[in-house]
């Protein structure tokens, strides 16, 4: 049973999204920053600058750099050099710094970076979608979601804790909607310098690049090692999966803040319909399940907190007594015409003796926003599908026929 | 190569990858014209050459991936490709 979420009112703040991202980096006591602002991610980045500029993080540089390329790479050399590292960006800056993200986990540098999560070009968009971040899936990076900005404050000073922990050794991205919660305020509690210093004790690295004691990172590895390079890195992400569920209970007993640890249920208990979703829409998504509920609909929320590592046994513990699932993706697998939540769903699920439908919506592209009566009418189709036991296929929905 | 925790190995492990066996060209080295001017050392990717202590060099096979560098740049064409049988 997950624990009572305890929030101190006294001690709340109205602040933007961006300032609690750049205010708990700030006391997480990071040593090297570098980031080059990107719209949304640009006041984390300005933040984080001003906090730099008044002296309030101390131990601390700021490298300036002409692009996210540089701004990573720049971090795999201090990280290496024992640095506690941290990093923002979004949509094309995150596209640009591919490369270095496999370098990155390759040689297992616990590096944490904000994804203030945009679409991607072409045609421009700043504004939000799942994009970008899911088609850096297969990079060996962490990568957790957030469903308002107090959680997203206080998943950056886990993210730490989770990357450094001496068996992952594993880089995190923590992943915020952009401008729905980079650029919104919300009265939030801040996270404590105390409380942190208590929670996240310096980062003891456990190989330094040393001339004294040498050491290859990232070495060349023939085809007699590499294999045996990605297996240990895929060991090191199963064993996150226990890691950020410990971390999340331990983060509750020092703060009282609790938001699931790899998954979050909210009204599953005698659930026929479960929706499946990450982000900011959850929020919107329980204010349509309370009200769903007053007229008896049978209606739960599956949310996912962490996309990477896949939690494939939480997921099926909690759909195991559903009769109909539905998936909420804000990306696309092109060519699969799927989203990536619902794909990977869908495939945790075959072999086992769950074999309920399950549908996806790829709602939400490019920040269009989702409403309330369209998760309403989303789940007006799964009631159908329960009737009919006709399965839907996967499906864009909400288009505009008018420009088709 | 010995994998430590956290997928870091020890130093010193190119000593270890021995690159000679990708070569389709081989670097064959005439002492008569060498000037010991040291570019081939110098220019050589992979360290495969070594000063002798006469100033000559040795090639050391193992890790030479037949390039070619040292050849295309011997001011007195010292050094011939050939082609390696195997």
């Amino acid at each position: 049973m997950a624990p009572e979420n305890k929030i101190d009112k006294e001690k709340m703040v109205v602040v933007e999204g961006s300032y609690a991202v750049a205010h708990a980096t700030k006391v997480c006591r990071p040593n090297v920053i570098s980031a080059y602002p990107i719209t949304p991610q640009t006041h984390i980045v300005e933040d984080l600058s001003q906090f730099m500029a008044d002296g309030e993080i101390p131990n601390c540089e700021y490298i300036n750099v002409e692009s996210e390329f540089s701004a990573l790479s720049a971090l795999v050399g201090a990280s290496a050099a024992g640095a506690r590292c941290y990093s923002a960006t979004t949509s094309q800056g995150l596209e640009l710094m591919h490369e270095v993200l496999f370098n990155i986990s390759g040689m297992r540098l616990p590096v944490v970076m904000t994804i203030a999560n945009r679409a991607v070009s072409a045609p421009i968009s700043i504004w939000n979608d799942h994009q970008d971040a899911i088609s850096q899936r297969d990079t060996g990076w962490l990568q957790l979601y957030a469903e308002n900005t107090q959680e997203i404050s206080d998943m950056t000073a886990q993210a730490f804790k989770i990357s450094e922990d001496k068996d992952i050794l594993m880089p995190s991205m923590v992943c915020m909607d952009g401008f729905i919660l980079s650029h919104v305020y919300e009265p939030i509690v801040l996270l404590e310098q105390d409380l942190t210093d208590e929670f996240l004790p310096a980062f003891e690295p456990e190989h330094v690049l040393d001339p004294k004691n040498p050491m290859s990172f990232g070495a060349f590895a023939d085809p007699n090692y590499y294999t045996e390079f990605r297996y240990l890195q895929e060991q090191a992400m199963q064993k996150s999966l226990k890691k950020i569920e410990d971390v999340a209970n331990e983060f509750y007993d020092v703060y009282g803040r609790y938001y699931g640890g790899l998954i979050d249920e909210y009204r599953t208990d005698d659930a026929d319909i479960i929706i499946m979703a990450m982000g900011s829409i959850i929020g919107t998504i329980k204010d349509v399940i309370d009200k769903l509920r007053d007229r008896n609909v049978k209606v739960g929320l599956l949310k996912v907190r962490s996309f990477r590592p896949f939690p494939v046994e939480a997921i099926k513990g909690a759909l195991k007594d559903a009769k109909v699932v539905v998936v909420l993706d804000k990306n696309i697998s092109l060519g699969l015409n799927e989203g990536a939540l619902f794909t990977e769903t869908k495939s945790s699920l075959y072999n086992t003796k769950l074999d309920m439908p399950i549908i996806g919506y790829m709602v939400g592209h490019g920040g269009r926003d989702i409403k309330v009566d369209l998760i309403e009418k989303i789940v007006d189709d799964a009631k159908e599908v329960i009737k009919t036991g006709i399965t839907i296929e996967s499906q864009f929905t909400d288009l505009k026929e008018e420009l088709l | 190569m010995k994998i430590l925790p956290g997928g870091v190995c020890e130093a010193g492990t190119t000593r270890i990858n021995k690159t000679g066996g990708w070569r389709t060209f081989k670097p064959v080295y005439d002492y008569e014209k060498c000037i010991k001017c040291k570019l081939c050392e110098l220019l050589c990717p992979d360290s495969s050459i070594n000063p002798r202590d006469d100033g000559f060099f040795e090639f050391d096979y193992d890790f030479c991936k037949g390039c070619g560098i040292c050849a295309n740049e011997c001011p007195k064409d010292a050094i011939d490709m050939v082609l390696e049988e195997k």
